[in-house]
């Protein structure tokens, strides 16, 4: 029975952990770069929305998550002219774009598609033999595909960030953007791409919570996930690993408060629903900061020749 | 490697910022071999001219010419590729990457994927066994100190194969012996080819490295000879455009009573080390009191301690024969102490803050510059232009951002506030570095006067000229500790040296 109880936690937490993932890793090249883009929650929202309304009108999955992530890139490029070409406050910035995401979701939605609609969208599926092994098989083996490439995108992040040519431009970039320029690194372009990049995987987060995890569209279905990335990202000091650490943290807490209201254990379920939210803040409150790690020019944009 | 350079001519260069000419129509030409020193005030145009050169800023008008053939330069990319490279007032290097990865970010141009850092590894080791300037190629740049980055930022320029190599206030922040190696090096490069030009106000450097000077004042170019023509007074007085003569103490304070006092103090410093340990010194009224010693042998810690920025673990600071140990900075503040901090722009000034604003700092919540929570504008507007007139600082408005002053003109602020409250006793901390000489001369001026007003003054300096122009005696710190105090007379360098290096004997060292 506890045996059950813990299993059905790790196996129901780990494909709530892909979404996370997706949207923290963008935000965590973001700010590589040195651009805070709290929008994550708007792209998401935008995400989750346009690939359920593909999927529901032409049925394919696959074209839902690439309108996803069309629909993520196009945000970006519009947090990237906001902040790196016309230089505004990258926070306020973010709030519009999440604003921005949520009402116009919201309001598609209502607009064409109203109630409550299912779609097929992605489902699980199990590996033959791995998936049949006890225990083992049930936690990872029987996931859908798209939580294995979340994950498959930590190591590649990793690779990506530290032993490519862009990786180390995206670094220098996001710490001391005037050396960078100074050796002749296009600044602004590096921080375009990564926004971009960054909001292309946020809208693919978001259509996971759509096409693969819930199979509809509801308003404000993300609840708050984007944000939760971007506490995550600060969690994880800006590294592949440190951030998936923190995904599991907190969609494992996510997946115990559902069993606890599952399971029917006597415990209030107004305080069990917090719980995920209350570790997240006690830990990044308690958690080790260090300057050195972060990219130091995180939030200012980059303008050649100010004085500081 | 890029053609070499024999010949480079800028001509007609201008350039300006909002209200501000910073170039007017400048013409500079070198030739390879050649060591060219860009002189000049704080705020004449150096850096901006050759910032043109290296393809940050587009002139308003004027060419750049390559051995006779005109080239556009607009953007540091394009500099490199002509071989021309900088190495900036402030260093350009990433501090989380190691210095691999630093000289990397400048050889990889437009590549995505391919970063072949064991091919950059052995470009580094070659170009620092042939100039002799060793590094860690795996170390990190916060790991190392001042002098090991302006290594590095010499290595990665001669790892992107830079003939030209322009070096905007190289020495800045180098200690004494690590400058004497850099203008053998300098020489040493200039000796294969490459040229060389080196931007400084320190006219003995300038004097020892360079064959030619441009003298650049308030954005135009004022001068242009061979550097044997002239001596130490001649350049200064070319770059200020008046005769520049820095003030000397002419006889020793007689004054006797004692103003500050510290007893037997003990404090801790940043790395939990006692920093302090055990120091006793005494400052009178009207006496200048000098701080002589290498660098982190207690310095900073013992300003702090005496305006209350940190705590003392035991001893006892007497102010006018009252402790004022681990009181809080306000309190010191209003019992007398005025503090020239050793950073200006940190701690002397609020930078984002106007000329007026930073001057009544330390007096906005007393009468008659605020009246009941009130500050009373027309008061304070009277007040900081009659400052500002005063100390002759050169701002448009007192309403400007001291962010946007040069650093001779923050220091007539910070001057102009802790001098005008009438101070018991001052803590002058490294007040001229960084200066130009005619900036200097007026610090020096300010502080001999203060002096005679009957103020104790402790003078923290690194520069020993400083120290034996104007102190009535000189106390040399090491480990925390006054090793040896001097009296003006019999002080020279030689003595203060040996005291710096730690040893006490004299005779026992030689
Ligand atoms: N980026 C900038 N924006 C506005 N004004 C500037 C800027 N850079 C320099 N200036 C102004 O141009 C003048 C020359 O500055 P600079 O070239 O830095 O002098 P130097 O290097 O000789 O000390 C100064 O008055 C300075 O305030
Ligand atoms: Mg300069």
């Amino acid at each position: 029975m506890i045996l059950d109880f813990i299993i059905g936690i790790i196996s129901a937490g780990i494909p709530l952990a892909a979404p996370l993932l997706l949207a923290g890793l963008g935000e965590m090249f973001n700010q590589r770069a040195g651009v805070f883009n709290l929008g994550v929650e708007g792209i998401m929202l935008m995400g989750a929305f346009v690939g359920f309304l593909v999927v529901l009108t032409v049925g394919s999955p696959i074209l839902g998550l690439l309108a996803a992530i069309a629909v993520g890139a196009l945000m970006g490029l519009l947090m990237a002219v906001v902040t790196v070409k016309f230089k505004a406050q990258q926070g306020i910035s973010g709030i519009g774009l999440f604003m921005l995401g949520w009402g116009l979701s919201g309001t598609l939605f209502r607009v064409y598609i109203g109630g409550i609609t299912s779609i097929t969208g992605i489902k699980p599926f199990s590996f033959p033999l791995l998936g049949k092994i006890p225990i083992i098989g049930e936690i990872f083996f029987q996931n859908n595909i798209l939580v294995y490439i979340a994950f498959l995108l930590v190591p590649i992040s990793w690779y990506v960030l530290n032993k490519t040519a862009w990786g180390l431009k995206v670094r220098a970039v996001g710490t001391n953007p005037q050396a960078a320029d100074t050796l002749g690194i296009k600044v602004e372009r590096i921080r375009f791409q990564c926004i971009i990049l960054g909001s292309m995987m946020a809208g693919l987060a978001g259509a996971y919570l759509s096409i693969a995890q819930t199979h509809i569209f509801a308003d404000n279905i993300t609840a708050g996930r984007g944000f939760i990335a971007v506490a995550l990202v600060y969690f994880g000091r800006w590294k592949p690993a440190g951030i998936m650490w923190g995904t599991l943290l907190f969609s494992l807490a996510h997946a115990l408060q559902r069993s606890i209201q599952v399971y029917g254990i006597n415990f209030p379920y107004e305080i069990a629903v917090i719980i995920p939210y209350l570790l997240v803040i006690v830990v990044l409150a308690l958690s080790y900061k260090s300057q050195l790690l972060g990219p130091v020019a995180l939030g200012k944009p980059f303008i050649r020749g100010s004085r500081e | 490697m890029s053609e070499i350079i024999s010949k480079l001519e800028m001509k007609k260069i201008t350039k300006k910022f909002p209200g501000v000419l910073a170039c007017n129509n400048i013409d500079i030409y070198l030739k390879s071999g050649e060591i060219l020193a860009l002189l000049g005030e704080n705020g004449a145009g150096k850096t901006t001219l050759m910032n043109v050169l290296f393809g940050l800023y587009q002139p308003e008008h004027g060419k750049i010419f390559i051995n006779d053939k005109q080239v556009i330069i607009n953007s540091p990319s394009t500099a490199f590729k002509y071989g021309i490279g900088m190495v900036h007032q402030h260093f350009m290097l990433v501090p989380n990457l190691t210095v691999v990865e630093n000289v990397a970010l400048g050889l990889i141009g437009k590549r995505i994927f391919k970063l072949d850092l064991n091919k950059v590894r052995k470009r580094i080791e070659e170009v620092s066994k042939e100039y002799g300037l060793s590094v860690n190629p795996n170390a990190y740049i916060w790991q190392l100190s001042v002098g090991e980055q302006q290594r590095v930022e010499l290595i990665k320029v001669l790892c992107l194969g830079a003939n030209l190599l322009i070096l905007d206030e190289p020495t800045a922040a180098l200690t004494p012996q690590e400058t004497d190696e850099l203008i053998v090096l300098l020489k040493q490069m200039a000796e294969k080819g490459r040229s060389i030009i080196f931007i400084s106000h320190k006219l003995n450097e300038v004097k020892a490295v360079s064959n030619r000077v441009c003298v650049l004042r308030n954005g135009s170019l004022v001068y242009e000879g061979k550097t044997q023509k002239h001596s130490v007074a001649t350049l200064a007085e070319k770059m200020a455009g008046r005769e520049i003569y820095m003030p000397t103490l002419k006889e020793k304070s007689q004054a006797n009573s004692p103003i500050l006092e510290i007893k037997n103090v003990f404090a801790k410093g940043n790395m939990g080390t006692m920093a302090l340990d055990g120091l006793s010194l005494t400052v009178s009224k009207g006496e200048i009191v000098g701080i002589a010693g290498v660098s982190g042998n207690g310095q900073k810690e013992l300003a702090d301690v005496i305006n209350g920025i940190s705590h003392i673990e035991r001893g006892k600071i007497l102010l006018n024969s009252k402790n004022i140990a681990n009181l809080a900075p306000q309190q010191i503040i209003n019992k007398g102490i005025g503090y020239i901090p050793e950073d200006r722009m940190h701690e002397g000034t609020i930078p984002s803050f106007s000329v007026k604003e930073n001057i009544i700092m330390k007096d906005y919540n007393k009468k008659p510059l605020s009246k009941k929570m009130f500050l009373q504008n027309s008061i304070i507007e009277k007040y900081s232009q009659k400052l500002i007139s005063n100390f002759d600082i050169k701002c448009p408005d007192n309403k400007t951002m001291c962010a946007s002053l040069s650093g001779g003109n923050v220091q007539k602020v910070i001057l102009a506030r802790e001098l005008s409250r009438k101070p018991k006793m001052l803590i002058a901390a490294y007040p001229i570095r960084g200066l130009d000489l005619g900036a200097a001369e007026y610090v020096h001026e300010q502080l001999l006067e203060a002096r005679s007003e009957n103020v104790g003054i402790l003078l923290i300096s690194e520069e020993l000229d400083e120290l034996l122009d104007i102190c009535d005696r000189i106390a040399v710190i090491y480990e925390g500790k006054i090793l040896e105090i001097l009296d003006r007379d019999i002080a020279t360098k030689t003595k203060l040296g040996l005291l710096m290096a730690g040893i006490k004997n004299e005779k026992k060292a030689i």
